[in-house]
């Protein structure tokens, strides 16, 4: 991991943190919480995204990273807490409402119709006409040429944007997704596992996105379960577990081997190599297990049994 | 990494990536298939039968080609659109029924007649789209209903109104040239008489080739085909779409139904039967994917062309034309085929 130490550091060296310094955040959620029936699915969440950032929420499968990205994204609304964006509270009702403010989300699915063209996918809901009345028809060559112009911002070339998007390769379909939100005035961009489904490389590639996108002045929610995609990215650190936060950390604060270590959970670690003991003929892998434990007791200076 | 982070370079066209030449380009397009079908057939045609090539009998197969292509234009964007419709046939009928036996039962100006009609046959385009986008059940199972209940309808009503299996004449009644002229005249191009629902064909599909390719409306019907979810997500009117294309098929059907009336004077009340496939053919032989979101207008017009030119190219050549059917379905099959191969190795270049 000798990638993790890059630019952040340096980019936040001579920088007052704004996380404490401004005083009004792009988005801020205050113990937030929802209940789906008797069922607690997030509680106490306390989160912060500017300009410029890149806010990370980690967390394992049912941590509450869906819950809280839709209650961020105007698809559920929160029954405690305040939300509020640019200091002024909200309650979104739809995902329509969040869009207006600028919070613009790219689902796991990318909301892509792979059959259409790039550049149809790029505007599509938001196209670009010219003429009037019932004569009004697309603008094709300038939705053509802002679609390769913005993802030539985004670092891509395409050779083609009359391509289906199914054609492109899944961190490529990311990208347009990126791209097409920041263009339609996003202020604040989820992005929901966008790295779940990728390989090594094209998980780089969306990073790199990530990093466009931040610097173009967005503050980004970057959901993931991957430590290793969010450490070298983000700003902060907001961790979920059983749809409680258990850590919220600046940058400065933690390294890549605590974060790793807090989502391992050391408990259920050692709880594992208990079962696999039990179990009886793992030896190696109860072993290495254990040292697994050991490590993340290391870290965390806790002490798991 | 600091460098390359803050100005990234543009990544390195991918090497494993070829040009696509103009050629393969064009191989990409969904009538290709189907327009190498109608070559062959029109070629194979006119070898076998000298009189095919004639330009009499080539209008007589262009207007044959019509009465199923005005429906494949409308069958053609609802599929593309994700859906379809087995209506269609006998809401041709219901259409005519409706404008003939209103205008008589009332002795209004058949005009009267004709108006209802089109309220009637956009009215049951709306009414399919409408539950099926209420009720999220499948297309085939909410049209198979309203094909079953018009089939009734049309019998029904029909021997309550007029007593018997036909609508009455009306030729006699107001109106009645002037709607002949409109619906169902010929125009004399050449010397050679040409059926004017060719020229209601062409115009239909090339509206509807503007709209599909051309206009906000026809994105969203690619993209209602293509991914619902994804497009109700970008905000694009799912619903809204899927209607208006339910719709856009009646108003087909009701351009077709008024040919059929204006033609005679009268409507039998069980026809219609079975014609939603033959615009259902249409639509998939000119490379129409019935799980929606690819196809084209004028796909489904060449489709079109084929059945005409197979229906009477069968008559010219004296054969015997029990032979159709079979010639359809092997028509059919082997187009799917041909639009399979075809865009399979155009979408791997």
């Amino acid at each position: 991991m000798n990638a993790k130490e890059i630019d952040q550091q340096t980019l936040l060296q001579n920088e007052t943190d704004p996380l404490t310094h401004t005083p009004v955040h792009l988005l801020a959620l205050d113990k937030v919480g929802k209940n789906y029936g008797n069922i607690v699915a997030l509680s106490d969440v306390t989160m912060a995204v500017d300009n410029g950032r890149v806010t990370c929420v980690l967390g394992d499968n049912g941590a509450g990273k869906s819950t809280l990205i839709k209650i961020i994204a105007g698809l559920h609304q929160h029954d405690h807490g305040v939300l509020k964006v640019m200091g002024e509270e909200r309650k979104f009702t739809s995902p329509r409402d969040a869009l207006d403010v600028g919070i613009a989300t790219v689902y796991q699915d990318l909301a892509v119709v792979p059959l259409m063209p790039i550049w149809r996918n790029f505007f599509l809901g938001s196209e670009l006409t010219s003429g009037f009345g019932p004569f009004k028809s697309l603008d094709v060559q300038k939705m053509k040429d802002i679609t390769k112009h913005e993802l030539a911002e985004m670092g891509i070339d395409l050779r083609d944007v009359e391509q289906p998007i199914g054609q492109l390769s899944g961190g490529e379909r990311q990208c347009v997704a990126i791209a097409r939100a920041v263009y339609f005035g996003a202020k604040v961009l989820i992005l929901d596992e966008p790295t779940a489904a990728l390989g090594v490389k094209q998980s780089g590639v969306v990073l790199r996105y990530i990093l466009q996108a931040r610097d173009r002045g967005l503050g980004v929610i970057f959901i993931t379960h991957n430590p290793h995609h969010a450490f070298p990215v983000g700003d902060r650190f907001l961790l979920l577990k059983r749809g409680k936060s258990i850590g919220y950390y600046d940058k400065k604060d933690i390294t890549l081997d605590e974060l790793t270590a807090q989502m391992a959970g050391g408990a259920e670690l050692a709880e594992l190599a208990h079962e696999l003991e039990q179990l009886g003929g793992h030896g190696d892998v109860v072993k290495e297990v254990k040292s697994e434990v050991a490590d993340v007791a290391q870290t965390t200076g806790k002490a798991y049994s | 990494m600091t460098q390359t982070l803050a100005k990234p370079a543009p990544l390195a066209p991918d090497e494993r990536i070829g040009r696509r030449s103009p050629f393969q380009k064009l191989l990409g397009r969904p009538e290709v298939g189907a327009l190498v079908g109608a070559i062959v057939l029109f070629v194979f045609f006119s070898v076998v039968s000298s009189t095919f090539i004639q330009p009499s009998s080539f209008a007589t197969v262009l207007y044959g080609s019509s009465t199923i292509g005005i429906m494949a234009v409308g069958v053609s964007l609802l599929m593309i659109g994700g859906e379809f419709d087995l209506s269609t046939g006998v809401a041709v009928i219901s259409s005519a029924l409706t404008a003939s036996m209103f205008a008589w039962y009332f002795s209004l100006n058949v005009w009267v007649g004709v108006a209802l009609a089109l309220v009637v046959s956009l009215g049951i385009g709306f009414i399919n789209g409408w539950i099926l986008v209420k009720t999220k059940l499948p297309s085939f199972i909410v049209t198979l209903a309203t094909f079953l209940m018009l089939t009734g309808l049309n019998l029904a009503l029909t021997r309550m109104i007029s007593n018997g299996v036909s609508s009455p004449s009306i030729a006699q009644m107001d109106g009645f040239a002037s709607a002949r002229a409109v619906f169902a005249s010929s125009v004399n191009i050449a010397g050679v008489e040409v059926k004017i629902t060719v020229f209601f064909w062409i115009v239909l599909v090339a509206v509807a080739s503007w709209v599909l390719l051309r206009t906000k409306v026809g994105n969203w019907i690619f993209a209602s085909g293509g991914d619902a979810n994804a497009a109700r997500a970008v905000g694009v009117p799912v619903t809204k779409t899927k209607i208006g294309l339910f719709m856009a098929v009646g108003f087909c059907g009701w351009v077709l139904g008024m040919h059929n009336l204006f033609a005679f004077d009268s409507v039998q009340s069980g026809e219609g039967v079975g014609n939603e496939f033959l615009y259902i053919i249409a639509a998939v032989i000119g490379g129409c994917l019935l799980t929606g979101g690819y196809g084209s207008a004028v796909g489904g017009a060449i489709g079109a062309f084929i059945f005409g030119m197979a229906n009477k190219g069968i008559v010219y050549a004296q054969w015997n034309p029990d032979w159709f059917k079979f010639f359809l379905g092997l028509m059919l099959l082997l187009a799917t085929i041909v639009n399979l191969i075809v865009k399979r190795r155009a979408e791997l270049k």
